[in-house]
């Protein structure tokens, strides 16, 4: 099973190829909704994507109130 | 009317194929203008199926086909009203789209729903009425109706109970979860899968495919293996009003509407 660090930065290498950020923008602690500059829909968009390449299901309740990368890589890792 | 340009959806007929095109910003959400072109398509569909094999419903919006049941004017039209009228609108509202879901759900033409993004509540529900359903990698469905205290009101349930397990409705319904695609082809909802932004080419495929048959014998194989549930669907107007008077139910539109930060109010 890969690290929680692995998922973390494979997480903040999806978010920045498919919201256009340059990688090197991207910090554990932001405020995803901040530094992406996403709304709601586009934060669903998001999760689709997390879930097709770790190939998981997470459920948008387990999400509710997260808005950093690290937490929501710690969702993730608990379903991988 | 072959062809119908209107403030909410559109539909034309193309290569034998009806299509029905959503765009009313910003995601479909389906109040009382969306009922009313709904309610011209409805009347216009037994003309335009005596031109056409196939109807196909699908959104131009990139966020998605359908976010479901337009929340903010149900709650400010409950506000603007004494209880007891506005429990009645409710009521007419829900009728009438059910008349127009019946009227989709029993057309005597083969029906695709072409989805991709957000298909929610009300746009999930119009997405069910279809025999085929085709989507895109990103669409993502859910039933949140409960998380505001309510049940979904257009039919959604009894036309998942007649196409899925009642355990897998139980776990949609009661979790109020979305999920994504994959998840909606495993248990049976979704037939075909299309890479994304292709949902609706994949459709016009499917569609041209459907046009080589007999139209009396791809009717009459539809009506065998779709029963309409109709007791169900007047059961569920029943049990949707009475939850809608409830306090708790305004509360919820409240909170969801006066939300103003990214994520909705969703408990």
């Amino acid at each position: 099973m890969p690290t929680t660090d692995h998922t973390l930065d494979q997480i903040l290498d999806l978010a920045a190829t498919h919201f256009k950020v340059p990688r090197e923008k991207l910090t554990p602690d932001d405020d995803f909704f901040k530094t992406l500059g996403i709304d709601s829909l586009q934060a669903i968009d998001l999760l689709t994507k997390l879930e097709h390449h770790f190939s998981i299901e997470l459920p948008d309740y387990e999400l509710q109130g997260v808005s950093d990368f690290r937490t929501l890589a710690n969702r993730i890792q608990a379903r991988l | 009317m072959n062809e119908f340009k209107g403030e909410t959806l559109s539909w034309q007929i193309v290569n034998g194929a009806i299509e029905l095109a959503l765009h009313r910003e910003p995601c479909n959400e389906i109040g009382s203008l969306t009922l009313e072109e709904l309610e011209k398509f409805a009347a216009a569909l037994p003309g335009l199926a005596t031109e056409a094999h196939v109807l196909i419903v699908h959104s131009t919006l990139k966020a998605g086909f359908s976010a479901g049941a337009d929340l903010r004017e149900l709650f400010q039209r409950g506000q603007e009203m004494e209880k007891a009228a506005a429990l009645r609108g409710v009521r007419e509202f829900l009728e009438r789209i059910h008349s127009v879901m019946n009227a989709l759900d029993a057309a005597p033409l083969t029906t695709i729903a072409a989805v991709h993004g957000v298909t929610f509540g009300g746009g999930f529900e119009l997405a069910l009425v279809c025999d085929i359903m085709i989507a895109d990698r990103m669409a993502r469905f859910c039933f949140p109706e409960l998380r505001l205290g309510l049940i979904p009101g257009f039919g959604g349930i009894p036309r998942l109970k007649r196409d899925l397990g009642n355990a897998v409705v139980r776990d949609l319904l009661l979790t109020g979860r979305s999920f994504n695609v994959m998840k909606a082809q495993q248990i049976g909802l979704v037939s075909q899968i299309a890479a994304e932004g292709e949902a609706l080419r994949v459709a016009r495929a499917t569609a041209s495919q459907v046009g080589k048959f007999d139209k009396r014998t791809a009717a009459a194989a539809k009506e065998f293996v779709k029963p309409i549930p109709f007791e169900d669907l007047k059961r569920e107007i029943d049990i949707f009003c009475d939850l809608y008077s409830r306090p708790a139910v305004e509360e919820g539109l409240r909170k969801f509407v006066e939300n103003e930060g990214v994520q909705p109010y969703l408990p």
